[in-house]
């Protein structure tokens, strides 16, 4: 029987609402005891914190791996190195797969793959239609039972009303949760930029935020008329924050989430064309960011997510309309995130709440808390280190990140999955 | 026995009283069709046409050879292949058919209320034989005369409707029948097949099949659609299977003397495992189509009595 006691740490308890010093005793891969002042004695090994940070590992909702199809970009094993040094213990897997992950069959590969190579938890997403086409809904029921804990067609939207609805309502019946792409397609259809003074001065095909708060708007009707249970997996907007505050205060079974790179990157920072920096949807001005990192803080968006999406140097090398969006960000999300706790916008328990215990709550893991019985799914980081990021330093397959060469603080130290190192920085 | 009504377009017309006339008066019909001299003369005389708008090969030759076995001039009219084509309204076709004095309109249309139309429109008796998702009232009257054969009695029971409720006017019908006969309901599918709206008919509504099994006296499944399977309502015919197809497994938390049904014509695998379907000892579906027979002989001799008036 393991046994690891962690002293001298710094604990950042989301469930709380904590960040202070204290200890951690972890048996049997799970948290067994925790307290403040001086640690008591025992057997096992101590882990001594040096007054670091110690908070659950990160639980990242829609991380894409490209295995089946362009395992070029990212297989099990890279995504798997990125995350435990990144300090996510957890990665909820995409099914925009090639081909998708939309049948029990792909699911099994896939799952058999991971968890040969992995050594953080994989949790698969299925797809919500089949082929991601939005003409048919998976089998939703033989999914579950293969392991999917979530169903997400991804970034394409399901246009279809009546298919959509007759999917919500099928879900409902199981208790699946259903995580969609709020964004009206017809409007957001060939846009690489939001619409704005930024777009009419560099000439990109744009779409309006309005198409965010239009898809949500319809996707919340939906849920109304369903009783679904639904997360939007990313809201962007400043635009789109009333309507997901009312759905709530209504009762309907909805979270929201949103990404690290909305939260600490704008439209600007796209000048000269750097494909890197396209993600979708894509960036927003900077009031629409600043209205999301108050919408985490007060905790109407509930998950921060990379939206991991590994693409290689020819998707990306290539004129901004016709680069492949998306951003590697396993690595990069806890100091990407670290930069709201500097600029004194969000505290540590609060940004693990988003990171950490919201999605682990949304699917129903025990993940995501320094409370006793938890799993002991821990990283371990100091905030304050600066660095200037290489992206060549990046353990994915693919290293389209947007923060190559930028100077960031904070650097993850070690990582613990059910109790065992799987990360530790030299 | 008395028989108020001068069409047969729905069990929503029905009392109690009516079902049981109509019921009883068949099970008279059932000895006769199992004697080898079959023939009766009710309705000798009297012309009977059999109006069909959507394809169906089991309830036409049920209503036909009611019709010739109680001496009726029988004739089909297979309505897809004809003036539909060429552009006349149903009220059109309706007056022109009522100018060569049927005695007896059997009426099928894939819209539901068209048949309640067309009976506006003309001075004979009309059947309904199926309109769109609304009733099905020959097929609810065999299904309840099934029931009350097999069980002793047509009341108190609990009862199973399974599968695509929304689409089926054999559900909406049966729903009807057993309700005013006192029976309890549930209703077993997928909500995309099962609305919850329908709990506001008294009837139960269970998406998990195991759940809404059990105990039940008898189990009625209903046809899907080869339309709806893939992807639509429900994801596929195997899922479907799993969840909601009737097999051994499933019927065994039903009461151990329940019988099964089924309309016809079955999708073996899908909806009802095909040696299930054939065990003599649970199900009744090859009883289901000789109580055709029989109801549909007792009900146009009801309607043929009251013709004299209206003539």
């Amino acid at each position: 029987m393991s046994a690891t006691l962690f002293t001298n740490a710094r604990l950042i308890d989301p469930e709380a609402g904590t960040d202070g010093p204290g200890w951690l005793r972890v048996e049997s891969g799970r948290i067994v005891a925790r307290g403040e002042g001086d640690a008591p004695g025992g057997n096992g090994a101590r882990v001594d914190c040096g007054g670091r940070c110690l908070a659950p590992g990160i639980v990242d909702i829609g991380v894409k791996v490209c295995e089946p199809g362009e395992r070029h970009k990212e297989s099990y094993k890279t995504a798997g190195l990125a995350a435990a040094a990144g300090g996510v213990t957890t990665i909820v897997t995409r099914p925009d797969t090639t081909p998708a992950i939309d049948t029990p069959e792909t699911l099994e590969f896939v799952t058999r793959r991971a968890q040969a190579d992995t050594p953080v938890n994989v949790l698969p997403m299925a797809a919500l239609t089949k082929g991601r086409a939005g003409r048919e809904m998976t089998e939703i029921g033989f999914l579950m039972d293969a392991g999917a804990v979530a169903f997400s067609d991804c970034d394409h939207v399901v246009a279809d009303t009546k298919v959509f609805s007759r999917a919500l309502t099928y879900a409902r019946s199981l208790g699946a949760l259903v995580v969609a792409h709020p964004q009206e397609p017809g409007l957001s259809a060939g846009a690489a930029a939001t619409s704005g003074k930024f777009a009419s001065l560099y000439g990109l095909p744009a779409v309006s935020p309005m198409a965010e708060r239009m898809g949500l708007d319809r996707d919340i009707a939906l849920l109304e008329m369903t009783g679904a249970k639904y997360h939007a997996d990313q809201i962007t907007t400043a635009r789109a924050l009333p309507a997901l505050e009312r759905a709530k205060r209504n009762g309907l079974d909805i979270t929201a989430g949103t990404s690290i790179h909305h939260l600490t990157l704008n439209e600007l920072d796209v000048s000269g064309y750097r494909t890197f920096f396209k993600v979708k949807p894509p960036l927003r001005s900077e009031d629409d960011r600043q209205a999301v990192i108050e919408a985490v803080r007060t905790g109407l968006i509930d998950t921060i997510s990379s939206m991991h999406t590994p693409q290689d140097e020819e998707s990306k090398r290539l004129p901004f309309e016709e680069a492949a969006a998306g951003a590697v960000a396993l690595e990069t999300l806890l100091p990407a995130a670290l930069r709201l706790y500097h600029s004194g916008q969000l505290d540590l328990p609060t940004l693990w709440r988003a990171m950490a215990l919201n999605p682990a709550r949304r699917l129903g893991l025990e993940a995501g808390r320094l409370a006793e019985g938890a799993p002991a799914d821990l990283v371990l980081f100091d905030p304050d280190v600066p660095f200037v990021l290489d992206r060549f330093t990046l353990r994915s397959k693919s290293q389209n990140t947007p923060f190559d060469g930028q100077r960031l603080q904070g650097r993850v130290l070690a990582s613990y999955v059910g109790g065992a190192r799987v990360y530790r920085r030299d | 026995m008395e028989f108020a009504h001068r069409h047969l377009l729905g069990i929503e017309q029905l009392s109690q009283a009516d079902i049981t006339t109509i019921l009883d008066l068949a099970e008279t019909y059932v000895d006769l069709n199992r004697r080898a001299a079959k023939r009766s003369d009710v309705l000798a005389g009297l012309t009977q046409i059999n109006m069909f708008f959507e394809n169906s090969t089991r309830t036409q030759a049920s209503f036909e050879l009611a019709g010739l076995r109680l001496g009726a001039d029988v004739m089909n009219m297979s309505m897809q292949a004809s003036s539909i084509k060429k552009g006349e309204t149903l009220i059109d076709t309706a007056m022109t058919l009522n100018a060569m004095h049927p005695d007896l309109l059997v009426v099928r249309h894939p819209h539901s209320g068209a048949v309640d139309l067309l009976a506006q429109k003309v001075n004979c008796a009309v059947l309904n034989a199926g309109d769109g998702r609304h009733e099905h009232p020959t097929q609810a009257l065999l299904d309840a005369l099934t029931i009350r054969r097999a069980k002793g009695r047509l009341h108190r029971l609990n009862i199973a409707i399974c599968g695509d409720v929304a689409h089926s006017r054999v559900a909406r019908s049966n729903l009807i029948l057993l309700g005013k006969m006192e029976n309890r309901i549930r209703l077993i599918g997928p909500p995309t097949l099962v609305p919850a709206q329908f709990a506001k008919f008294g009837a139960e509504v269970y998406d998990d099949m195991r759940e809404g099994l059990q105990g039940v006296d008898v189990v009625m499944m209903l046809r899907l659609q080869k339309e709806r399977m893939d992807g639509g309502f429900i994801p596929s015919e195997r899922e479907y299977f799993y969840r909601y197809g009737l097999d051994a497994e499933k019927l065994a938390l039903a009461a151990p003397d329940a019988i099964v049904m089924h309309p016809g014509p079955m999708n073996r695998g899908v909806e009802i495992d095909g040696t299930l379907a054939d065990d003599i000892n649970r199900s009744v579906i090859q009883e289901q189509v000789e109580m055709g027979v029989a109801v549909r002989m007792a009900a146009m001799e009801l309607l043929a009595r009251n013709l004299g008036g209206t003539a």
